[in-house]
């Protein structure tokens, strides 16, 4: 790729391909951990999904040495930007250990921001709140009021690596065959309504909560001042990060199931609501009812990692490709088939979930006693 | 007969040695390794030509092609046979979505289940008429905005609880017809089309089709059960014919 003049004032010089965003992720149902290597076969199978403008990955057990510790990925503007932050972070939190995150000085990633990592804890606190609030509150803190520091990822035994450039190119340049994993997200980003820049590239991620996704949430205004009344700050500029705090906001803080937070985000047409029988028709209308807000509309296939497990969920019309596929104790999910082939040649099983209909693949429940405390 | 090796090679350098070699003379092609690559035998305008693929094909199989015959040895994706105006695409396995989309001529069977919005803006004129076979159940959107050529979905190859056909089946269709084996729940259906049991110029029509349908997958199926099919058409050829001139 050539280097180019105005990095920032123009958009990556190419000929026009249509195209439009590509994910793909893995779930090693046993807790098994892979390197990074794997997941890159899959996104850069997928290439042409995206345009340089954005990429990005999220894995799950790569802190096993830190597993209790909040893992808290901070990108920065410049080196000496961190002042700020690693004051606040002293005052507020038991930091036990900070460290810079490994990059590569990569030909095709330029003109990076500065990376660090912090495992920490919530102080012992009798203010009410649970760690994970206080954490949540950490990181919005952070990201609005700390000048030049973004917080990337901030899940227990988990992180996310993300950035400008080709998915592939910053699998290299974060090093993501140093990290082992169980599970695996990546991203490809073809970005349209909203610029490409570092923070704003997938996954989007609030605990260990980390989405991925294709498509545009048309809903987003709605969505994101109804989750400014719960103290959500939506800061990136861009559609996806809605879908991160709702999950966070309906499974952690409202009790919901998985299965009844994808209702609600793609809650099915009253016209089928009215068909079913009792007591399903009268669940599924209370939902839509009491979350209407909370309900995403626009074309949408997601991602979305957490400690137990994987889910892929797409919007109710289908208007974005979703693929599963399944090999051994290995779940697969991706845009496109060739991607889960590149993955995983033997793959056995291959199918395309219904619309809106989430497809949720869970840790064993002994790997997910080994790996994590939550969920 | 000509192989290429498609491992790690860029969608353009595969099209470019395929058109190379149609050039040349080249009748039979077979492609292994393929890895997704996109817009695989797109817009060749050729006859008697064959390619065999082995490995997935990526987007827009055989999109605007004309003449050729593409035969896919393993699963498809999404947008097979776009806007395709002759030839035929065969596909032993299964597809993604929008399959056949403002197909115009030419034949495209495919083996196992297929996605959302297939065959939809599907359109024929005078002999130019597209057919579509699958041989397993469609998505919702099957035949959305039909204008023209036939879509055949036989519900035979899978023994999925799903029905033979998703919601939003033949909305907004306005020619062509469609015949689907199995219970179509009339809730599926767009206001605009009615269904029919089919006639003997129906049987006549679908005999030698699905015949040739079961030779080219090499499947024993027993799909000439014609008391189990409906056959979709629209009520009015040209509903919106009024619009801007009442």
């Amino acid at each position: 790729m050539e280097q180019r003049r105005h990095p920032f004032t123009q958009p990556p010089r190419r000929e026009r391909d249509l195209g439009a965003c590509g994910l793909c992720g893995f779930l090693n149902r046993d807790g098994r951990r892979v390197s990074g290597e794997v997941i890159v076969r899959g996104i850069a199978n997928m290439h042409d999904r995206g345009n340089g403008l954005g990429g990005g990955f999220a894995a799950y057990g790569i802190y096993p040495d830190y597993r209790d510790f909040y893992a808290l990925h901070i990108m920065y503007d410049r080196p000496d930007l961190t002042k700020e932050t690693e004051e606040y972070l002293r005052r507020n939190l038991e930091i036990a250990q900070s460290e810079e995150i490994k990059l590569f000085d990569h030909p095709r990633v330029s003109d990076h921001p500065y990376f660090k990592r912090y495992f920490v804890q919530p102080p012992d606190t009798d203010r009410g709140r649970s760690p994970d609030d206080y954490i949540v509150q950490t990181v919005m803190h952070i990201n609005v009021h700390c000048g030049g520091a973004f917080v990337v990822s901030s899940g227990k035994n988990m992180g996310a690596f993300k950035g400008v450039g080709y998915a592939e190119d910053l699998a290299e340049f974060f090093c993501l065959d140093e990290y082992e994993g169980y599970l695996w997200t990546a991203h490809n980003r073809f970005p349209t309504n909203t610029p490409g820049w570092w923070g704003g590239a997938h996954p989007f991620t609030l605990l260990d909560w980390s989405i991925v996704h294709n498509g545009e949430i048309s809903s987003y205004g709605i969505n994101k001042r109804y989750l400014e009344m719960f103290g959500y700050h939506c800061t990136l500029l861009t559609d996806t990060e809605v879908v991160a705090y709702l999950l966070d906001l309906l499974v952690r803080r409202h009790g919901l199931s998985f299965e009844q937070a994808c209702l609600v985000l793609a809650p099915p047409f009253w016209k089928d609501i009215d068909r079913l029988g009792s007591p399903q028709r009268e669940e599924y209308t209370h939902l839509r009812m009491i979350y209407g807000s909370a309900a995403l509309n626009g074309p949408f296939a997601f991602l979305f990692g957490f400690t137990g497990g994987l889910i892929g969920l797409n919007d109710r019309v289908k208007l974005r490709p979703l693929v599963v596929g399944e090999n051994g104790s290995t779940f697969y999910l991706a845009s496109e088939e060739a991607a889960i082939r590149a993955l995983c040649p033997e793959v056995k099983i291959v199918w395309a979930p219904v619309a809106g209909e989430p497809v949720i693949v869970r840790l064993e429940e002994d790997s997910s006693k080994k790996n994590h405390d939550r969920h | 007969m000509t192989v290429i090796d498609a491992r790690g090679m860029y969608y353009r350098e595969l099209n470019q040695r395929l058109r190379e070699g149609i050039r040349q003379g080249e009748h039979h092609f077979r492609l292994v390794n393929v890895e997704g690559q996109r817009y695989i035998a797109d817009g060749i305008v050729a006859q008697g030509v064959r390619v065999d693929i082995y490995g997935v094909p990526g987007q827009d199989l055989a999109a605007f092609m004309d003449g050729p015959t593409v035969v896919v040895y393993n699963n498809a994706q999404d947008g097979v046979g776009n806007t395709m105006n002759g030839g035929k695409v065969v596909v032993h396995g299964l597809a993604g979505d929008v399959v056949g989309y403002g197909m115009r001529g030419g034949r495209l069977y495919v083996r196992d289940n297929v996605g959302y919005r297939v065959g939809i803006h599907l359109k024929g004129y005078q002999d130019q008429q597209p057919i579509l076979v699958v041989g397993g159940k469609a998505g919702n959107f099957f035949g959305e905005y039909m204008a023209g050529g036939y879509l055949i979905l036989l519900g035979a190859t899978t023994d999925d609880a799903r029905p033979v056909v998703g919601d939003y089946c033949a909305t907004g269709m306005h020619g062509g017809v469609i015949y689907i084996r199995g219970e179509v729940d009339p809730h599926y259906l767009g206001r605009e089309v009615r269904c029919f049991d089919l006639e003997e110029s129906d049987i006549k029509f679908l005999t030698p089709i699905l015949q040739d349908f079961l030779t080219e997958l090499d499947l024993d199926l027993a799909v000439f059960d014609f008391e189990r099919y409906t056959k979709i058409i629209p009520v009015s050829t040209r509903p919106y014919g009024q619009l801007y001139a009442y």
